[in-house]
Formats: structure tokens, sequence, C-alpha cells
């Protein structure tokens, strides 16, 4: 007779409670626990998310997880959306898909950020996927309006359309008229990005008529805003609603009906959009404002008193994206009117100007940071900083998770002492325990390294540019965050020596960035040789590195763990140093 | 998604400096000299400087700091590192591109539009007749658009015949088709990238808008046609710019050029003192006129 332990648990019942798990760090410390586990985990597991494209292959993922249904890819690093990095590095979404088009022919959601996505992609999805239902792609690019029309006809049950600032050539408007007119399941739409001719108006206006869970509309900028109130009337139950240029001669029929329009949607929650705004137009949306938990004005020109009094009329906002016009007198009104802010970013009006066009300095945050008890995260362009004013942010708000300041001028000091801004910064990393992402400006010493290094123990992504003196800055950051996953660096003095004796650190990160830096061509080759879990990708315009002395250094470095060994779809300006590349050449 | 095995299998294995994540630094033993090579240092190695500093910044740093802040106020906002202006660091300030040439097409429409009520940059030339290049078959749009293009201004993607991967130039960096030719051969034909035939290809191809060389730069328009860059004058070229395309001579026949007869438009009239594109106005234009005619009908 078999004996069966007590603790022998029936695989269906495991099943049943992994069931739960959803978080994928959860799953991930399951599927150690014993070799029956990670079976029986791997079977079950639904969602992937596979943070860098390349760190894994599309065939590893599919052999082990035999039947997923939502995937999440992340392809080019962070700073490619800054122009840093080149046309042509990769980040190619085809593999992809044509692997999993014939393992996973149940997959639902495919989310994808920062990759290449061509039209050949989106019609190997239609074709392979018919349960389709969620498909984002946020800043990516490749693709036409060819693409998104198969999409269109393909997919039935797509719920979830979202083209978050990706680049899509334009060809044709019509591909919205490729969605069936049986089709009525959509629920959220995202063309914001999409330039003129892309959209049919006539054809967007019948999708939205027959979808009745339409839930998430986001304009392109050429709708215009005379077509706005008809469009709305036929959605009176959207949540989020991105509108496109708003602007238009002030007509009284055009205002009241929009401001009918609006006052009939009774759920909206979120507005966005507001391109080339005037302030003719705002009171339209007044009837909404003390309900709006989000409002994105950055794209809209308005400024003072209007902004402002806009502001003044949403007192449950949580969410709030504008440009510096608000000035720090409408961040004070800001803070005493909206005391649910977990949200804010100020972006620049004119970021290259040499003298500042707005009254917008460190005091507007400092009010907001007083003023919100549950502000949590910050993205904040001004031209001035004092550590005074980062000390009592930092006690004001010890429970932001995201901290991200940019200094116009990179270099910039203490406006009031002179002095670096490191005590500042060192305050917002020994106060805020629970930051997980943080950018740094301004006039840095290798000091502010030494709090970071310190302090910031549950700090995920770091992004610095114009700091540090030396390479013991970088040394603190890797030696000293244990939780660091993503760091990205620009124009520092940072060097070999920290890189090499934290290589094993670069195993227990998703990626390293660093350009314009120091880090010589023979460190990166040694950490090639001698760190084959690593790829070690050296980016180079000018020329391939052998042509150049060891010490040289290097232009751009992007250092990543992979389980998947080094790439090879890699452009002319990209080279691997592996144990290959240096023995070649040695 | 995938765990990775245990660290200590890696520590034996090269002897690096694991234990550097209390900050502790490991008892001296025999250092050695930077110079080795192939020796992976550890934080020994490093210059005990952390201890000397103060919280505040020990003296050696506020000197230095000091100094560069002084340049920093003194320049009004410019940075010593020059990062203002027209001298623009790449990737710095970090805002993304789409929200970057958003801004710069408010800026445009706001100069544009003073004491207007606030709609978008007008089309100009609404019954301009051009030749229109049907480039892979792309529809011929006639709709015309009252607002900015975003991605106009600024970066704008650029593609050269028979080499695969693109570029982006920014064309808020130039000022006049001379600057902008000079950049593109700078980033197409300078590169020693390429391999084997392109690289002849390359050579050939220079001087890319006084005709004398295999290709031409032409580039799409707002309305989806096909022009050769230099017909316009430049800033209504950056203005209705979408993407540019270094194109092979024997490709661009017929391309549509501006027709300086059309009187009636003001923003044709090339003003003598931009001298930047008299050069186009010479092989080029004339070429293809003299090619048209000569065409057996």
């Amino acid at each position: 007779m078999q004996k069966k332990t007590a603790y022998s648990f029936p695989e269906e019942i495991l099943e049943h409670v992994f069931s739960f798990i959803l978080s994928d760090k959860d799953r991930n410390a399951a599927s150690v626990v014993c070799k029956s586990w990670y079976e029986i985990e791997r079977w079950c597991r639904r969602k992937i998310f596979v943070g860098n494209c390349y760190a894994v292959s599309p065939t590893m993922v599919i052999r082990r997880f035999p039947d997923i249904r939502s995937i999440e890819l992340k392809g080019k690093p962070h700073f490619a959306d800054f122009n840093l990095v080149p046309d042509g590095w990769g980040g190619y979404v085809l593999p992809w898909i044509s692997k999993m088009a014939g393992a996973y022919p149940w997959l639902e959601e495919i989310r994808l950020k920062r990759m290449v996505v061509t039209d050949e992609s989106l019609e190997l999805v239609a074709k392979s996927f018919t349960n389709l239902q969620v498909l984002v792609l946020f800043s990516c690019e490749g693709f036409s309006t060819d693409g998104l029309a198969a999409i269109a006809a393909s997919c039935k049950n797509l719920r979830e359309l979202d083209l978050r600032d990706s680049e899509v050539d334009d060809l044709s408007g019509h591909w919205l008229n490729h969605f069936p007119d049986t089709y009525t399941s959509l629920v959220s739409l995202n063309i914001s990005c999409l330039g003129s001719d892309d959209v049919s108006f006539s054809a967007l206006e019948r999708l939205v008529g027959r979808c009745p869970n339409l839930r998430r509309l986001l304009l392109n900028r050429e709708v215009p805003l005379d077509k706005i109130a008809n469009l709305l009337s036929r959605a009176p139950q959207l949540i989020e609603f991105g509108t496109g240029t708003y602007a238009a001669e002030l007509r009284s029929d055009v205002y009241s009906n929009l401001a009918e329009a609006f006052c009939n949607c009774k759920e909206l929650k979120s507005l966005s959009g507001f391109w080339d705004a005037v302030p003719a137009y705002l009171p339209v949306i007044y009837s909404v404002c003390s309900r709006l938990t989000s409002l994105n004005l950055s794209y809209a020109p308005i400024q003072n008193p209007d902004l402002t009094k806009l502001v003044s009329q949403c007192p449950s906002l949580q969410r709030m994206l504008v440009l510096d016009y608000i000035e720090d007198s409408g961040l004070e009104v800001l803070a005493s009117s909206c005391k649910d802010l977990q949200e804010l970013r100020v972006f620049p009006s004119d970021p290259f100007g040499e003298e500042p066009n707005v009254s917008l300095t460190e005091k507007g945050l400092v009010a907001v940071s007083s003023g919100c008890p549950k502000l949590q995260s910050v993205l904040y362009f001004c031209r001035q900083m004092s550590n005074a004013a980062l000390v009592t942010i930092a006690q004001n708000c010890p429970n932001f998770t995201r901290f991200r300041l940019c200094l116009l001028d990179p270099k910039i000091a203490d406006y009031r002492t002179l002095q670096p801004l490191d005590v500042g910064f060192g305050a917002i990393v020994e106060h805020c325990k629970d930051l997980r992402r943080l950018s740094l400006s301004g006039l840095l010493t290798d000091c502010v390294f030494e709090y970071i290094g310190m302090h910031a123990k549950k700090l995920e992504m770091l992004s610095v540019a114009f700091a540090g003196e030396s390479d013991l800055a970088l040394h603190h950051v890797l030696s000293g965050c244990e939780s660091l996953r993503k760091l990205e660096i620009m124009n520092c003095p940072f060097g070999d020596k920290a890189l090499l004796a934290n290589a094993a650190k670069l195993e227990t990160m998703r990626s390293l960035w660093m350009s314009s830096c120091s880090v010589s061509l023979g460190a990166c080759k040694m950490l090639g040789q001698k760190m084959p879990r690593l790829n070690i990708e050296v980016m180079d315009e000018k020329g391939p590195p052998d042509s150049r002395a060891e010490s040289d250094p290097v232009d751009k470095l992007y250092i990543y763990r992979s389980v998947a060994g080094p790439r090879f779809d890699m452009p002319p300006f990209v080279w691997t140093m592996d144990e290959d590349f240096a023995s070649e050449l040695s | 998604t995938c765990s990775y095995p245990a660290e200590s299998e890696l520590e034996l294995g090269l002897g690096l400096s694991l234990g550097g994540t209390t900050g502790k630094t490991k008892p001296a033993t025999a250092t050695s000299s930077w110079g080795e090579c192939g020796r992976i240092l550890t934080a020994k190695d490093f210059p005990s400087v952390v201890s000397h500093r103060t919280k505040n910044g020990g003296p050696s740093v506020s000197v230095s700091g000091t100094k560069r802040a002084a340049e920093s106020v003194s320049h009004e906002g410019g940075s010593p590192t020059g990062v203002s202006g027209s001298s623009q660091v790449v990737g710095w300030p970090p805002i993304r591109a789409y929200r970057m040439n958003s801004l710069v097409n408010q800026a445009k429409s706001q100069r544009a539009d003073e004491g207007d009520s606030g709609i978008g940059e007008k089309d100009k030339p609404k019954d301009a007749l051009k030749k229109k290049l049907n480039y892979n078959g792309n529809k011929i749009s006639s709709t015309t658009t009252t607002v900015n293009e975003k991605g106009h201004l600024g970066f704008v993607k650029v593609n050269m015949d028979g080499i695969p991967i693109g570029r982006k130039v920014d064309l808020n960096a130039h000022s006049c088709y001379q600057s902008l030719a000079q950049a593109l051969e700078d980033m197409f034909l300078r590169s020693t990238n390429s391999v084997g035939a392109e690289k002849e290809q390359l050579t050939k191809a220079s001087k890319l808008l006084d005709g004398s060389s295999e290709f031409v730069l032409t580039y799409e328009d707002k309305e989806g046609d096909w022009m050769l860059v230099g017909d316009v004058p430049w800033r209504m070229f950056v203005s209705s710019v979408r993407r540019l395309r270094i194109m092979r001579t024997s490709e661009a026949n017929g391309l549509g050029i501006h027709k300086k007869s059309m009187a009636n438009h003001s923003c044709f009239s090339f003003s003598v003192s931009e001298s930047c594109y008299s050069f186009v106005a010479a092989p080029r234009f004339h070429d293809s006129n003299e090619r048209q005619r000569s065409k057996p009908i």
C-alpha cells in the first residue's frame, strides 16, 4: 500500500490556491519552494511581465509557461524617450509575436512599451489571437494605420486599444472603418498620438455610438472642438475623456452644446487633451470639475488667472499634470483646494529659454508638499532650488514613492547658499523611506550619492545627470541601494573602478545605462569576459571599438542581465562585449 | 520571471566584493596597483575619503561647488556646460520628444496668432498646385489641416535609400538648408559603419543639395506629398515637413516642386537675403524642368 505523507497535497488544490496569487514576485517565490510547486505553478501562470525583452527569449518563456493569457514586454531603455538611443537599436516585437502565435492561441492581453512594432507584427497578432481583448502600445513605433486596420478588422473581442505616445505612420484615416458594424465591445480607446488624417471622424462617431461600454476615450489633437459635444452625447457613460484641440472661435451654440454635453457625463472623473486650449471654453467643464480626480492640462497653454481659477474648482483632484504657467501662486491654490492630491507633474513651457518666462520656483512645490498630505509622486521642472526647500519638502512628505526634480540648468547650485544640493536630496532619501524612484538634478557632489547609498534602501530606479565627481559616487549607489533595479546615468565622471568593483551587483538589477561617462572600453571588455550572464552593449556611432584604444571612454553603455545570451539583432553601431569579442581582439 | 541561483557560486569563482552592500570596507590585505590588468577591484581599493566628509560637505567640496555655482549664477540660467539656447545637450532636459514637439508647435501657433481667436496656425498654400509623386502607394490626401502636426517640428525621421536603419534629425538645431544637409551627410555618409557595397554607394553620394550627387534630399509634407527639399523658404519647410528621405536621383523624377509663378502667395517669394539656398535654385530645378520638357509626348 502506498504511503501518503501527511504533507502531500493534491495538485488541484495547490493550483486553486495559486490562482489567488497574482503578483509576479509572489508567484516567483512560490515556484522555488520545491520542484512540484515549480511544475504546478508554471502550468497555471497566466500573466507574464518581461521588463527587458532581451533578458529572456520567447522560446524560453513558452517552454516554461505553456498557457499564458497576458503578456507585458518592455524594449528600449528609458533614455530612449529623450532621443539618447538611435533608431534601429532594437526592441523588435515580431520574434515574440511569431513564437507566441503558435504557442498561445488564447492570448488575451498584449502590452508593449518602447518596442518596435511593425504592421507585419500587428497583422500577425490579428490573425493569431482571435480572443485578443487588450492591446496597449505605449511609446512604440514602426507601425502604421494599416496595422491598426488589421487589428480592428479581426479582433472581435477587443476591449482596450491604447496607442499612448506611440509614433504611428499615418496612411489613412479609414482604419476605424475596419471595425465591423457588429463590433460593440470597446471599453477603452486611446488614439491621442495620431496625426491628422489618421482618424475618420464619422467612423469614430459611429464606433462610439455603438459601444455602450465605452468608458475611456482619448482623442487626437486633430479632432476639432465643435465635434466634441456630439461625440460626448453618444457616450455619456464615459469615465475618462481626452479632448482634441481645445481652441475655436467663441460661438455661443458651440459653447452651450459643449457645456450641456459635459454636464450630461455624470461619471466623468478624468480629463485630458486640451491642446492649444483657449480660456474662453474652459468654463464648459466647470460642471465636471468637482468630480474630477485626474486632470491633465500639460498641453494647454492656459495661464493665470484662468488656470488657477479652474484648479480651484477641483477639490477631488488626485492627479494633476500641468505646465509651469500655473506658477507658485497657482500651486498655492492647488495646495489649499486639493487635499486628496497624490500625484503632481509640472512641465516647462519654455525649457530652452535663457530667462524664466514664468514665476515658478521651489516655493510652489513647498506649498503643495505642505498642503497635500497624501502627496506621493512628483515630477517637477523648475529653474531654482534650495537645500532648505528640499529639506522642508522631505519633512512634509515622508510618504513619497516617486520624486523627480529637474532643474533646467542641470548643474545649478542652491540659489540661496550657492552650495551643492547634496543636503536637500539627502533629506529626501532619509525621510522618504518608501522612495522607489528618484531623479536628481542640480549641482551635486559625491556626497549625495553617499546619502543615497546609506538611506535609499527601497529605491528601485535612479536617474542621474551631470552629477558627482568620482567613481566613489557610483560605488555608493551600487553597493548601498539594495533594491536597485534600474540605474541610468548621463554625463557623469564615473569610470571603471566602481563598475568593476560592483560587477556582481549588476546581475541583481534589470539594467544599467551610462552615456557620456568615463567608462573605458577595456573595462567593458573585462566585464563582458567575466560576467557571462550580463550583456554588455557598447553603442558608438563613430565606428567599431576595435579601432580605438582600450582606455578610450565608450560613448554609450547599456548593461543588462540576461539568460538568453547576447542578442543578434543589433544595428551596426552596437557591439556586445562578450567572451568571443574580447578573445577575438586580444 | 526567472529565479536566479545563489550568488555564492559567483563569489567563489571571481572573488568579487559582494559584502559591499553593507558599506563596510574589508580588512586591508596586500594592496595592488591599479595598473594590473584583468583584476577586478574591490571596495578596499578605494581611497577612504568617505570618513572625512561631513554632512554639510567638507571644505574641498564647497570651494569647487562655489566656483561652479558662481559660474551658473553669472550666466543667468546658462550653465558652464553650455546647456542653453541653441547648444543643447542631447537628452537634456529630459522631456519626451512628443511633448517637446508639442511645445514648439504651441510656441509657433501662439506667435502666429497674436490677437487671433486662438486657432492653430493656418494653412498657407491651400490652392497650391503641386506635382504629386505617388510614393509607395500612399493615398494622396487633399484635406488641409488647421492645426500643426505633432512631430513636424523638432525631430523628424530620415531614411536613406539602401540603408535599412533610419535616423532622426532635430530640425530645431538648424536654421538653413545647408546646415541640415551637412548634418545629414555627416550622419549617413561619413559614418564608417557601413559594410561592402553600401560603402561604395555612400562615397558617391555627397553634396545632397546641389544636384551633383546620386542622391537627392526629399521630404514628405503634412499633406502626404513628397517634395524636393530646398524649394521653399526654410521656415515654411520646417512647418510642413513630416519626414525626410534621401532618395536616389533616378527615383526623384517628377517630384513635386512649388511653382514660383503662384504670385498670389507671398510666402513663395524667395527673399534675396536668404543665400542659403541660392545653390538650390540652380541645377536641380532647371534640370528636372528640362528633362520633362524633353520627354516625348
